[in-house]
């Protein structure tokens, strides 16, 4: 099925909705990013790529706004990227080639306790 | 301090995989690390940055990304991305945690229900990956 590219306007309005979700949560702008993406006809790999290219600069600048009223700190921040930087890393070079459908499903299933954990307490 | 670090170990791997890692490190800085919602939304803010970063850059060079299409997504964005911020700075934090947990709720059943069938490139490399593994075990064999 070959999918019409989609105009300035369609990636405006989603552009406007991701920066919204990432900058309210603080986070959950790629979730919004990759299906929007790959509506406006990108591959799957292209749409995670350019979905990292859009929150990047959505969450700096929502970063600069949070940082304005001291709302956290950096230094709670700082210990935490290169651990992160790791697992980045060992998730680029190993687990790309396993299949994510379970790795989803876990994942999924994480955040619905989460959520109702947070819900109900 | 470690489940601090192993936390932020696991996000990295999954935002690597585009699983969304951001929320799974909001939920551990607020149930089991003690610091509040915003707090917690700040730190994975600034956690992020790096890391997509570096994965931007490569992604660029492998040319996976055409960013000429994403300047008008970019540009609203950030109008966005401040009035997102700003409610999130506003609005009571129990609030803000509230909404918080029924996004995590939707996310969570959207991401149970995903299907192999959503991802037919995916699935077409898991199959040439799986049968290059065959051909290589043979060979060290």
């Amino acid at each position: 099925m070959k999918k019409k590219s989609k105009g300035k306007g369609y990636y405006a309005l989603c552009g406007a909705l991701i920066g919204t979700v990432n900058g309210l949560f603080g986070s959950g702008g790629g979730v919004a990013a990759v299906p929007a993406l790959k509506n406006a006809g990108l591959s799957v790999k292209e749409s995670h790529a350019s979905s990292l290219a859009v929150t990047l600069p959505l969450s700096a600048v929502s970063m600069a706004v949070y940082s304005l009223g001291q709302d956290f700190s950096w230094s709670d921040a700082l210990p935490l990227i290169p651990f992160g930087l790791a697992g980045a890393l060992i998730g680029g070079l190993v687990l790309k080639k396993i299949s994510n459908v379970w790795l989803k499903r876990i994942f999924g299933g994480l955040l619905i306790l989460a959520g109702g954990r947070m819900l109900l307490t | 301090m470690f489940w601090s670090f192993f936390a932020a170990f696991i996000t990295g791997i999954l935002a690597s995989l585009g699983v969304g890692g951001g929320m799974l490190l909001i939920i551990y800085l607020t149930v089991f690390a003690g610091f509040d919602q915003l707090s917690a939304q700040g730190i994975n803010l600034l956690y992020f940055i790096p890391i997509a970063l570096l994965a931007v850059i490569i992604h660029t060079r492998n040319k996976l990304i055409n960013w000429r299409p994403l300047i008008p997504a970019i540009a609203a964005g950030i109008v966005g991305a401040v009035i997102g911020s700003i409610i999130a700075r506003f609005i009571d934090k129990e609030l803000l945690r509230t909404i918080f947990a029924v996004f995590v709720l939707v996310i969570g059943v959207k991401e149970i229900l995903y299907k192999k069938q959503d991802d037919p490139e995916l699935a077409k490399r898991n199959t040439a990956v799986s049968t290059k593994n065959i051909r290589g075990n043979f060979k060290t064999i």
